[in-house]
C-alpha cells in the first residue's frame, strides 16, 4: 500500500542543533523530504498463501497483542483497585437510612442495612423451615436472600450486627423518629429518644425540638472540649513539669550521689515545687467538677426497638441524627461531619473510630524525616560513585550491591534498624545522655527519629540510582565548557552539574517517598504503635521529639482491619483509610512533582 | 584511498614540516616542541613542533580525525579529563611549560579562554554566565561583575543585543548569540591566547559571518588558535595556517603562502579539495 502512494514520504526529523541568528529567522530551509523507498512489500502473484504467513509472523503482529494485552491487564488492575478504593472511602461515611424489621417470629431489630447477599441455607436449616418458605427457595435453586444489619447498641445487644434473611422477615419499615446516635464510647446506639432534660428540665421525646437538641448538643460538645483541654493541656503541662524535677533530682542524684548536700538541695526543692504543682492540680480538678457538674443536668435518656432504656449525657454524644427523616442537605452535612472529625480528631475504640489525625502527622512527619535523611545521603554517595570513583571492578561491585539493597525484604531493614539504631546507637545516646530516665528508655526503643532512617536506608538505593543516572545525562559540553573557565572539578560539580541534575534528584526522591510513605512492616519494629500516647510534635521544648513512637496510616489500616474487635466493623475504615494513606502519598508526590518540573523549567533551551 | 599507501608516502614525505609562519612582532606565545600524544596505545600526534605567534590568529586546519582538537586541547590541558592517556615533548606558553608539577592547572585555564564547537551556555543568566570565570575565582565585587560583564559582552560584539536583558536565562538566546556569548565568558577573564574548536560549525552562514568579523577584532588584543573544518574561513580569518595530516604538523606558514602555493603536495591535495 505504501509503494502505491509515491506522495507519501516520511519527514526527516529536524536535526538537534539548528541555530540561526535570532534576526535572521526566515533563513529556514525546508526540512529535507526523504521519500520512503523501503518497506515495499513485493509478494508475486501465486505465492501469496506462504508469504502471508512469513510476514504475519515478521511484522511481529502476536507481540503486538500480547504487549498490549499486557498493558491493558496492568492498566486495569490499577483503576479497578483504585475504583473499589474510592468508592468504598467515598460512601463510608454517608448516613444511610435506619430500617426496622419485624421478622415472623416477632423479633424486631433496628439498623443501618449494611451489605445483602444471596446464601444456600444448609439442609438442617432448611429441615426447620416451614414448607411454603422450603417451597420458594427450592424456586430459587436453593438460594435465599438475607441482609446484613448495624444494629449498634454494643452494650445491650452485646453485638455490632444481625443477619435477616428474606424469608423470615414479616415487615420492613423507616420509622421517621428513629435516631442514629455516635457515642464516644460503645459505638453507635439506634433507637428512639424517650426524655431529654436541659438544665434539669425533663421533655418528652415526642416534644423534643431537634433544633433544641442540636443547640443543647453543641453545648456539651464545649463542655467536653473544656474539660478535655483542662486534663489535656493543663494537667498535662503540670505532669511534664513534675517529670521534669523528678529527673533533675535524679540527675544530681547519679551526678554526686544520694548523701551529698547537693542532692539534699535539690530534694527539698524538688518537694517545694512539687507541692505547689500539686496544689495547680486541685485548682483545675474543682474546675473540672463545676464543669461536670453543669454537665449532669443535660441528659437523654434513649430507647431501642425492643424498649430497654439508656440513659447518658448529651456530651458523651458526638453525633446524633434522625436517621429516616434528613434532608439531602442535612446528609451532606452529616458526611462532611463525620468526614471532618476522621481528619482532625484523635482515635476512639480502639481505632475504629474517632479520626486519624495522629496517624496522618505521623505518616507526614515520618516520610519528610526520610526524605531529610536519605537525600543527601542518597546524592553524595551518587556523586562519589559517578564523579570521584575511577571506573572498575570495586565501582561495579558496589553498584551492584546498591542495587541488590533494593531487594532485601523490609522487614530485615525493620529487624536492622532495631538491632542497630534502637538498642545499639539508641541505648549509648541514653546511656550518655539521659541516665537520670533509665530504665525507661529515651532514644533505646522504637520512634520517630529510627523509623525515619530505617526508612532512608530502605530507600537510598534508588535514590543513588536516580542519581547518577541524572548525573551521567548532564551533557559533557557543560562540564567542559566550566572546567575551561577555570573551574576546579568541586566548583563544576556545584555550580553546573548538580543544579543540571537536580530534576532527575528529585525524580528519585520521589519514587523513594512513595516506596517509603507505604511501608509498613519495618515500622512495626522501629517505633510504629497502635495507639500513641504523644504527638511527636508539642508546645515543650524542643518541640519536635523524634524519639517518640507514633502512628501510622499504613499499620493503623492494618490495625483496624485485622486487630480490631470486630472486622465487619472496621471495613469502611479501611477503605476510608487507604484512601486517604493514597491521597496523602499522591499530595506529596504531585507537591514534589512540582517542585521538579519549576526546575526543569529552568534548563529547557528556550525558542529562538 | 588506501590507508596504508597514504601513511608510507606521507612518512616518506614527513622528514620535515615546511615552515613558513608570518612572524609577529611580539614574538612567539605558545612553543611546542616534539609534541607526541597518545590515547590508550593509539598514538594521535607525532612530534608536533611549532611556534603560535603573539596576537595574531593561527588556524589548524586538517582531515577530520588528524589531530588538530588533540593539539587545541593540549593547550589547556583539556585532554586530562580523559583517561589513559600519555604525552611527551613540552609545551610552553610565554616561555613556562604548562606540565610542569609547578603549574595549577586551574590557573593555567584561565590564561586560556576557550570557545568550543557546540555553544554551550550555562543554564543560568546572561550575566552569571559572562561572570563565571570570575565567580569561580570567589569575585563578589558587584562593580567589578558588572564592569567586567560589559566590557566582554562589548568586546563579544553581544552587548547591544542584550544589555536590557541581562537577568533572562541565556539558552533563550539564539545559537549566534549563544557563541558569542561563550566567547564573551571565554575573555571574561583576561586571557591572553583564545582557543577555538571549530566555533562556527554549528552556525548558519551570516552567524559565522559575524563571528569572523569577531575573530578579527579580538586579534587586537589576544592571540587566537582556531580550528577550522572550512578552509574559507581559514583563509579569512588567519594570519598563518597549520596543516595536520594523521597526527603530523604538514606545513606551517603564512597563510596566504599556504592557501595560493603550498610547499608541500598533500597541502595542495588537501587545499585544491584532491582528499580529506
Amino acid at each position: 500500500m505504501k509503494a502505491k502512494d509515491p506522495k507519501q514520504k516520511k519527514e526527516k526529523k529536524e536535526p538537534e542543533i539548528l541555530i540561526r541568528e535570532g534576526d535572521s529567522g526566515n533563513h529556514n530551509e525546508p526540512p529535507p523530504e526523504v521519500a520512503q523507498a523501503a518497506e515495499v512489500e513485493t509478494s508475486p502473484p501465486g505465492r501469496t498463501g506462504l508469504r502471508a504467513s512469513i510476514d504475519f509472523k515478521a511484522r511481529g503482529e502476536p507481540f503486538v497483542w500480547i504487549m498490549g494485552g499486557a498493558l491493558a491487564l496492568g492498566v486495569l488492575m490499577i483503576i479497578g483497585f483504585l475504583a473499589l478504593v474510592l468508592w468504598n472511602g467515598i460512601v463510608t461515611f454517608y448516613p444511610g437510612p435506619v430500617e426496622v424489621v419485624t421478622l415472623k417470629n416477632g423479633q424486631r431489630i433496628a439498623g443501618e442495612p449494611f451489605r445483602s447477599e444471596s446464601f444456600r441455607p444448609s439442609p438442617e436449616q432448611m429441615k426447620r423451615l416451614d414448607p411454603e418458605t422450603r417451597r420458594i427457595i427450592r424456586e430459587a435453586d436453593g438460594f435465599a436472600h438475607r441482609t446484613l444489619y448495624r444494629i449498634g447498641n454494643f452494650d445491650v445487644y452485646n453485638e455490632d450486627f444481625k443477619w435477616a434473611v428474606a424469608h423470615q422477615v414479616a415487615k420492613t419499615e423507616t420509622p421517621p423518629g428513629i435516631f442514629f446516635i455516635e457515642r464516644r464510647e460503645w459505638g453507635p446506639f439506634i433507637g428512639f429518644i424517650k426524655t431529654l432534660t436541659l438544665d434539669g428540665r425533663r421533655i418528652p421525646g415526642e416534644k423534643v425540638s431537634l433544633d433544641a437538641l442540636y443547640v443543647a448538643h453543641d453545648d456539651a460538645v464545649d463542655r467536653r472540649e473544656a474539660i478535655r483541654s483542662i486534663e489535656v493541656d493543663e494537667i498535662g503541662a503540670i505532669n511534664y513539669y513534675i517529670e521534669e524535677d523528678r529527673l533533675a533530682l535524679r540527675r544530681t542524684e547519679l551526678d554526686y550521689g544520694k548523701k551529698s548536700a547537693e542532692y539534699r538541695a535539690e530534694m527539698e526543692k524538688f518537694e517545694r515545687q512539687t507541692k505547689e504543682r500539686r496544689a495547680g492540680f486541685a485548682v483545675l480538678k474543682k474546675r473540672i467538677a463545676a464543669i461536670n457538674k453543669e454537665d449532669e443536668k443535660y441528659k437523654v435518656t434513649l430507647s431501642e426497638i425492643g424498649g430497654r432504656e439508656k440513659r447518658l449525657r448529651l456530651s458523651e454524644i458526638v453525633r446524633i441524627y434522625p436517621a429516616n427523616n434528613l434532608s439531602f442537605f442535612g446528609k451532606i452535612g452529616v458526611y462532611f461531619s463525620r468526614w471532618g472529625e476522621f481528619l482532625t480528631d484523635d482515635p476512639r475504640e480502639a481505632n475504629t473510630e474517632g479520626g486519624v489525625l495522629p496517624a496522618i502527622f505521623g505518616t507526614i512527619m515520618m516520610t519528610l524525616l526520610m526524605v531529610v535523611f536519605v537525600a543527601p545521603f542518597g546524592v553524595i554517595t551518587a556523586l562519589y560513585l559517578r564523579e570521584y570513583a575511577k571506573e572498575g571492578a570495586l565501582v561495579s561491585i558496589v553498584r551492584i550491591c546498591v542495587n541488590n539493597l533494593a531487594g532485601v525484604p523490609s522487614i530485615v531493614y525493620g529487624v536492622f534498624g532495631l538491632g542497630f539504631f534502637a538498642y545499639t546507637i539508641g541505648v549509648g545516646i541514653d546511656q550518655l545522655f539521659y541516665p537520670e530516665r533509665l530504665p525507661n528508655p529515651t532514644f533505646g526503643t522504637g520512634g520517630l527519629l529510627w523509623a525515619s532512617l530505617t526508612l532512608a536506608l530502605l530507600t537510598v538505593p534508588v535514590v543513588i540510582v536516580a542519581t547518577e543516572e541524572a548525573l551521567t545525562a548532564v551533557p559533557r559540553s557543560m562540564r567542559e565548557g566550566s572546567l575551561a573557565c577555570g573551574a576546579s572539578k568541586w566548583q563544576t560539580i556545584r555550580n553546573i552539574v548538580l543544579p543540571q541534575a537536580m530534576p532527575g534528584i528529585m525524580t528519585g526522591l520521589i519514587l523513594a517517598m512513595a516506596r517509603g510513605a507505604g511501608e509498613v512492616a519495618p515500622l512495626m519494629l522501629v517505633g510504629v504503635v497502635k495507639l500513641a500516647p504523644e504527638l511527636p510534635f508539642d508546645t515543650f521544648f524542643p518541640f519536635l521529639h523524634p524519639e517518640r513512637s507514633f502512628m501510622h496510616l499504613g499499620f493503623h489500616i492494618y490495625d483496624v482491619g485485622f486487630q480490631s474487635r470486630n472486622s465487619e466493623a472496621g471495613k469502611p475504615m479501611v477503605f476510608v483509610t487507604t484512601l486517604l494513606l493514597i491521597t496523602i502519598i499522591a499530595l506529596m508526590n504531585a507537591f514534589a512533582i512540582m517542585i521538579r518540573n519549576r526546575l526543569r523549567r529552568k534548563f529547557v533551551e528556550g525558542q529562538f | 584511498m588506501a590507508a596504508d599507501a597514504v601513511t608510507t608516502r606521507l612518512q616518506d614525505e614527513f622528514e620535515a614540516t615546511a615552515y613558513h609562519p608570518v612572524e609577529s612582532a611580539l614574538g612567539s606565545v605558545i612553543e611546542i616542541e616534539d609534541f607526541n600524544f597518545w590515547y590508550d596505545e593509539k598514538q594521535a600526534l607525532f612530534n608536533n613542533t611549532l611556534k603560535i605567534q603573539k596576537e595574531l590568529v593561527t588556524s589548524l586546519i586538517g582531515p577530520s580525525g588528524c589531530g588538530k582538537s588533540t593539539l587545541l586541547r593540549s593547550f589547556n590541558r583539556m585532554n586530562d579529563l580523559i583517561d589513559g592517556i600519555r604525552r611527551d615533548g613540552t609545551i610552553a606558553i610565554e616561555g613556562t611549560d604548562i606540565h610542569n608539577p609547578r603549574v595549577e592547572v586551574i590557573e593555567l585555564r584561565k590564561r586560556l579562554g576557550m570557545v568550543f564547537q557546540k555553544p554551550n551556555p550555562f543554564p543560568m543568566s546572561i550575566f552569571e554566565n559572562v561572570v563565571y570565570p570570575l565567580r569561580v575565582d570567589g569575585i563578589r565585587d558587584r562593580r567589578l561583575l558588572e564592569e567586567t560583564c560589559e566590557r566582554s559582552l562589548r568586546d563579544a560584539a553581544l552587548w547591544d543585543e542584550v544589555s536590557d536583558r541581562l537577568q533572562d536565562n541565556a539558552l533563550g538566546l539564539s545559537g549566534g548569540q549563544q557563541q558569542r556569548l561563550c566567547i564573551a565568558r571565554a575573555i571574561a577573564s583576561e586571557p591572553e591566547i583564545i582557543l577555538m574548536d571549530e566555533p562556527c560549525s554549528a552556525l548558519d552562514p551570516i552567524a559565522t559571518a559575524r563571528i569572523e568579523d569577531l575573530i578579527a577584532q579580538l586579534k587586537e588584543h589576544f592571540s587566537i588558535v582556531i580550528v577550522t573544518h572550512n578552509m574559507q574561513q581559514a583563509a579569512r580569518v588567519s594570519d598563518n595556517t597549520a596543516f595536520m595530516f594523521l597526527g603530523r604538523l604538514i606545513e606551517y606558514g603564512e597563510t596566504k603562502k599556504i592557501f595560493m602555493n603550498p610547499m608541500n603536495v598533500r597541502t595542495s591535495d588537501y587545499i585544491t579539495g584532491r582528499f580529506g
